[in-house]
């Protein structure tokens, strides 16, 4: 029975997503993907996230089919047309159609979020599981250096990044990435340091298991499910970074297609041609909405606790 | 107690390490990243000689790490102001519009929170998870640009633009923190009612709340005597935790509506490469964000009987 | 005002569709305490919440009904409902610590029980708090009433636990396994309390356990629960004396009582396992597993007759069991091996261990001093209460803590202290079964893979004939080769245990530690387990340290037996002499008559059982450690009483 949230679970143990380790640990009892899944589809929100990102998927795949023009092009006749027949979302201040641009805009911020995300995934599941499983100064090192990366909050540290290297699709991928590495890193070695001692590690040990294969072949099987809910929350704020990113300038650089810059693009017409900032936008929040519901329904925030 | 002040510095120190290595190192030569292939042996060298850049990496460093610490921040290179005063005039500005946001949405996140969790799986519930998870998912330039939309240019309740008259006090502009301030909030309260809710969800299922209930007691005095106090410790950490978000988070709202605070200020440098600018705004906004966690460990150390009487 | 004050009848509760408790009915007097008895899954923890109708979700009544008092119960509305809570019953816990708000002071809340029913000032319900708290014999009520959960220890916990049901002076407590994870002195403590309580208050008690020997001592009647159904009630001396029915015939008999010893008298485990009242057989629910079956039994569920007075049996042969006396046989028992084992050679040595540890508030000698030696084929069996140290004590010899100081000899060569730097000779020597079943296989592994795994570090087998020992193992333990591709979810707890115990067994060790592995199965489970380690013990010939906090499976498994307190090896000694005559320690003494113990002082330099113990000379006890004398056996006692006075 957990007893309640007073016990002396350090502060540090919750992420700033609020996503509570042990409670999803225990939901799904460590037992993997299956469960996860099945959780997914017994909740009807998580099935809608799911529809809306395979609906944004196939636009990023197949957009040069489904888009009715090439989003770079000038129709200096028809600049900030409103929505109509020819132009479905209208078109912007060089003329380009929205509707095509906000489809275009869907491929790279498909790329960059997940492999962001993995980037973030791999180091942080590395580096937390290091950190939990082995105690003493190496542990502490790496926690504190984590700490020292976490002390920026999100946008400013990409800021920093990005002003240095330049914005490119790689370095946005790699900042992202950095960004987030310590934060899975805290969930990874929150998650260890749960199943640490539990007897089957000390099983292992006993038969002289190798601490490479009792991380990876014994601890990280166990811990899957909140690797992967905390995937999924992150691949929503690595969405989110990246639109900011590129509204702030620092982002993928123009002419992308990439809704973020649009809508920077597009602010100095936000009265005159509301259309040019809206749908961006909307393409941006559905798609994380999406992204949230699937992690939602995946934590089983949304169901009744039995 | 002391250990984690040890810890903070420490990891502050780090920060220090991480913010130079990145800021002086990491773009190669910095007299020619800040002023371009084309810039001419002349100029490279009066930018080397002002930033100091003649003298090596480790010394520069320590100059730059103890100059700091007792407030001598160096001058901006694309204002030519001193750093210091105009850092701490833009940090004033970010908090008042933060503390705007932070008053408002604290007791409303955490009356939301505990509100649906009384009524799990109920409408109340949904609709205010369903606000939460857009305040969530939403950037905060988009749910601007639609506030901006909705209540500057249609409605016309509300000031677009927070810009204020230089000298003066951002409290002279009220109206016009309205929306940057309602744009915070989205974000605030998704975080605090979503934690305010789980947690009370499970205080609600746990023995002690069932044991009060046989006791007798009637409902209200369950939850004030018993859910309260435990369902919102942790959501203390919560709320620590995002008040380093605000301070970052800041830079797009502040963008948006042209509010001149610290995030802007700290976006001005990195666009227009001014260094020693860069380096003043992240070091002072990292000390922020590390004190304000520091600060809620150590309520939480107060407040959680636990750790007080350990 | 006649008639009994709690009548339940006929009762049916299901969660959803699926049935928890089955057409039970019984009925309770006034002043008598009446035990419900039953393993997990009999649905007696159900019916304890259906009593106050605090049911989870999910749980509603489907027939019957419960009349307190003569009222209907399940007729009360919200408003009554809250007044007959606490007020006319309450129900005490089992995990106390859960039962209690932390991060209320512990005096608040039995306070808030008093005031829920009466108007009372704060300052009066502070003062009935304090007389509560006097009442349930905690020491020092005023200090104790500030003091947050956290502060007091399970015992303590469990007392102001009880305080507060009492608060609102009710007629009927409930009590649900209400000892259950205390110390075997706290919770007779805890159970002496209780009838001083019933004795000076005459309240009504309704106790649930799967402890027969807690039911015994504190209840008049008791109802045997099974698969959701009353199987047979009767007064407990009647019952646990006679039994009327199979199941509680069995449970008796796979008890490990006085008598029972490995090899001469082994424990008689029900087979099979347990049923839960969801499913539903044509005839009676303990058909498949009962000894006394007939074709009858499968027809038709028997209904509950009365077989003698008061007496009454779910059984259509209950006069037959009632005949039929559980096998206690009087004969003269011999240990298996003597202390020290002649002629066997030493497997293990620990000379002097010391372990501490820094907690707030202090350093803990978790292991203080302690010597022994483990021969081959012998079982030596280490028995002690919680903070004694046994389970650290395991975990040093596992090489799973470092020792701070002392020697560890493996057949006489120095053992290495860390188990990462032992060589696979060593590895596959000395092996370990772990308590907790839910944590003792990797969740992701088929059992198996996990066998496979440690058949694969231990011994240098190549992969076909790994997986035919890997079977074999599994025969062992008596576990078909199917529940190789199972995983340890789909498996009961007994289950898991065995298949722990193959996988100890994968290399031939020569000394198995053995951690509490039944402390956490249900009775019946526990002596399957407990033959199956006998048995692998006389084909292997392995040693076991086997530890438990339970000296009657200690009694029933040890050649050697030591008993711990606070660190300190208190006696050590052959089993033998131990048990049945010879020199004990204070402590052994306490803990062979289930007494209870009070107080729980600080350590001061001597003996570190002065504080408890009945026959504390004086000051000497609290000042001098004690001498270690030796027995004639080559074991010893820590004590200043001379060996002549301890027989």
């Amino acid at each position: 029975m957990p007893d309640s949230l007073v016990a002396d679970r350090p502060a540090q143990l919750q992420t700033d997503s609020g996503l509570d380790i042990q409670s999803v640990a225990e939901r799904f009892g460590s037992t993997g993907l299956v469960p996860l899944l099945q959780g997914v589809r017994r909740s009807p929100t998580a099935l809608v996230g799911v529809l809306l990102l395979l609906a944004w998927a196939v636009c990023a795949i197949a957009w040069p089919l489904l888009a009715p023009y090439d989003p770079n092009q000038f129709h200096t006749a028809a600049r900030l047309q409103p929505p109509s027949a020819q132009f479905w979302f209208g078109t912007d201040q060089f003329g380009r159609d929205v509707f095509s641009r906000v489809l275009a805009g869907s491929r790279d911020i498909l790329i960059v979020a997940p492999l962001a995300t993995l980037v973030g995934i791999g180091c942080g599941t590395c580096l937390g599981l290091v950190a939990g499983f082995y105690r003493g100064v190496s542990s502490e090192a790496v926690l504190r250096i984590m700490d020292a990366v976490m002390a920026f909050p999100i946008v400013t540290l990409s800021l920093l990044v990005v002003a240095m290297l330049g914005p490119s699709v790689v370095n946005v991928i790699l900042v992202i990435g950095l960004v987030f590495t310590p934060r899975v890193a805290r969930v990874v070695y929150a998650s260890t340091l749960s199943v640490r001692d539990l007897n089957y590690i000390a099983a292992a040990r006993l038969r002289g298991e190798s601490s490479t294969y009792i991380l990876f072949g014994e601890i990280l099987p166990t811990i899957t499910a909140p690797i992967i809910v905390e995937a999924t929350v992150r691949v929503g704020y690595a969405v989110f970074a990246s639109a900011t990113l590129s509204f702030l300038g620092l982002g993928i650089p123009p002419p992308a297609a990439d809704w973020g810059l649009q809508i920077a693009d597009a602010r100095t017409f936000l009265q005159s041609a509301p259309w040019t900032v809206l749908f961006p936008a909307l393409a941006i929040a559905s798609l994380v909405v999406g992204v949230n519901l699937v992690s939602d329904g995946l934590q089983g925030t949304r169901t009744r606790s039995s | 107690m002391a250990r984690r002040i040890v810890l903070v510095l420490l990891t502050l120190w780090l920060v220090s390490l991480g913010v130079f290595a990145v800021s002086e190192l990491l773009p190669g030569d910095v007299a020619i990243f800040i002023l371009g292939q084309q810039a001419t042996p002349e100029t490279l060298a009066v930018l080397r000689a002002q930033l100091g850049l003649n003298v090596p990496a480790p010394e520069r460093y320590v100059e730059w790490l103890f100059g700091f610490i007792r407030g001598d921040w160096g001058k901006s290179l694309a204002l030519q102001v001193p750093i210091t005063d105009l850092v701490l005039s833009r940090m004033a500005n970010s908090f008042v519009l933060a503390g705007i946001a932070f008053i408002i949405t604290v007791p409303l996140s955490i009356g939301a929170g505990l509100l649906a969790a009384l009524r799990q799986g109920r409408l109340t519930d949904r609709l205010i998870s369903l606000i939460g998870i857009s305040g969530l998912a939403i950037p905060e330039f988009v749910s601007g640009v639609v506030l901006i939309l909705l209540f500057s240019l249609t409605l016309r309740i509300a000031p677009a633009s927070a810009q204020i008259p230089t000298g003066a006090s951002p409290l002279s502009v009220l109206p016009a923190l309205i929306l940057p301030a309602f744009t915070l909030a989205l974000t605030l309260f998704a975080y605090i009612s979503r934690m305010t809710r789980a947690s009370a969800v499970e205080v609600l299922s746990s023995d002690y709340v069932r044991a009060a209930f046989l006791k007798g007691l009637p409902t209200s005095k369950v939850i004030t005597r018993h859910v309260l106090r435990n369902a919102l410790l942790p959501t203390i950490t919560v709320i620590g935790a995002q008040i380093g978000w605000l301070v970052g988070g800041l830079v797009v709202v502040e963008h948006l509506f042209g509010y001149p605070g610290l995030g802007d200020l700290l976006l001005f440098a990195a666009l227009n490469k001014d260094i020693p600018l860069l380096e003043a705004c992240v070091m002072v906004v990292a000390s922020v964000y590390m004190l304000a966690n520091l600060g809620t460990e150590l309520l939480f150390g107060v407040l959680n009987p636990r750790i007080r009487y350990a | 005002m006649s008639g009994p004050l709690l009548e339940v009848e006929n009762l049916s509760v299901a969660y959803g569709s699926t049935p928890a408790v089955r057409g039970v009915s019984f009925e309770v007097a006034r002043g008598e305490a009446y035990g419900l008895v039953g393993e997990s899954g009999s649905g007696k923890s159900t019916l304890a919440m259906a009593l106050v109708r605090y049911l989870a979700t999910g749980g509603h009544v489907t027939g019957g009904a419960i009349r307190f008092d003569g009222k209907d119960l399940l007729a009360l509305d919200a408003a009554a409902l809250r007044e007959f809570r606490g007020r006319r019953a309450a129900v005490v816990y089992q995990n106390p610590a859960a039962a209690l708000d932390p991060s209320m002071r512990v005096g608040d809340q039995v306070a808030e029980a008093f005031s829920a029913h009466s108007r009372l000032s704060t300052k009066e319900a502070r003062r009935k708090a304090l007389e509560a708290l006097q009442q349930v014999k905690l020491p020092d009520p005023r200090s104790v009433y500030d003091r947050y959960p956290h502060q007091l220890s399970g015992g303590m916990q469990q007392r102001v636990v009880i305080a507060t049901a009492l608060a609102g002076g009710p007629d009927l407590l409930i009590l649900d396994e209400p000892t259950t994870g205390l110390d075997a002195t706290v919770e007779a403590a805890i159970l002496r309390l209780l009838a001083d309580l019933r004795r000076d208050l005459g309240v009504t008690v309704v106790l649930i356990s799967h402890n027969l020997a807690v039911v015994a001592s504190v209840c008049d009647r008791v109802g045997v629960l099974y698969a959701g159904r009353l199987v047979e009630q009767g007064r407990v001396g009647d019952v646990f004396a006679a039994p009327a029915h199979p199941y509680t015939r069995g449970l008796l008999a796979s008890l490990p009582g006085e008598h029972s010893r490995k090899g001469t008298r082994p424990l008689h485990a029900i087979p099979g396992t347990a049923l839960s009242a969801a499913v539903h057989l044509p005839g009676c629910a303990f058909a498949p597993r009962c000894e006394f079956v007939r074709a009858e039994c499968t027809a038709a569920e028997p209904p509950l007759l009365s077989v003698r007075a008061a007496r009454s049996s779910r059984c259509y042969f209950a006069d037959e069991v009632l005949a039929t006396p559980i096998r206690h046989s009087p004969d003269h028992l011999e240990g298996t091996a003597q202390y020290p084992a002649a002629g066997g050679t030493q497997l293990l040595t620990l000379s002097d261990a010391q372990k501490t540890f820094n907690v707030s508030g202090g350093r803990v000698h978790a292991v203080d001093g302690v010597t022994l030696e483990v021969p081959s084929g012998v079982t030596v069996g280490l028995v002690g209460e919680s903070g004694s140290g046994k389970s650290t004590l395991a975990r040093i010899i596992a090489g799973l803590e470092p020792l701070d100081s002392g020697t560890l000899e493996w057949r006489g060569q120095p053992l290495e202290r860390s188990v990462e730097r032992r060589p696979r000779e060593v590895l596959r020597e000395l092996q370990m079964v772990f308590q907790d079943p839910d944590s003792t296989l990797n969740p992701r592994h088929s059992v198996g893979k996990l066998l496979e795994r440690s058949i694969r570090q231990l011994t240098g087998l190549d992969a076909r004939a790994r997986r035919s020992r890997a079977a074999d193992l599994l025969a062992a333990v008596d576990m078909d080769a199917r529940y190789l591709g199972a995983r340890p979810s789909e498996l009961s707890g007994g289950q898991r245990q065995r298949v722990a115990i193959a996988r100890a067994f994968a290399g031939s060790p020569a000394l198995v530690l053995c951690d509490e592995p039944t402390s956490a199965l249900d009775a019946s489970v526990q002596a399957t387990i407990l033959n199956l380690l006998a048995r692998l013990q006389s084909e292997q010939g392995s040693a076991y340290l086997f530890i438990s906090h339970d000296i009657d499976v200690v009694r029933y498994l040890a050649d050697i037996v030591g008993v711990m307190y606070r660190g300190r090896l208190m006696q050590l000694g052959s089993a033998a002499p131990v048990f049945d005559g010879g020199p004990r320690h204070p402590y052994t003494q306490v803990l062979l008559s289930g007494s209870a113990l009070e107080g729980e002082a600080e350590q001061t330099g001597g003996c570190p059982f002065q504080a408890s113990c009945p026959r504390k000379l004086g000051a000497i006890c609290e000042t001098q450690v004690p001498p270690w004398r030796e027995t004639s056996d080559g074991g010893g006692i820590l004590c200043h009483i001379p060996l002549e006075e301890l027989t």
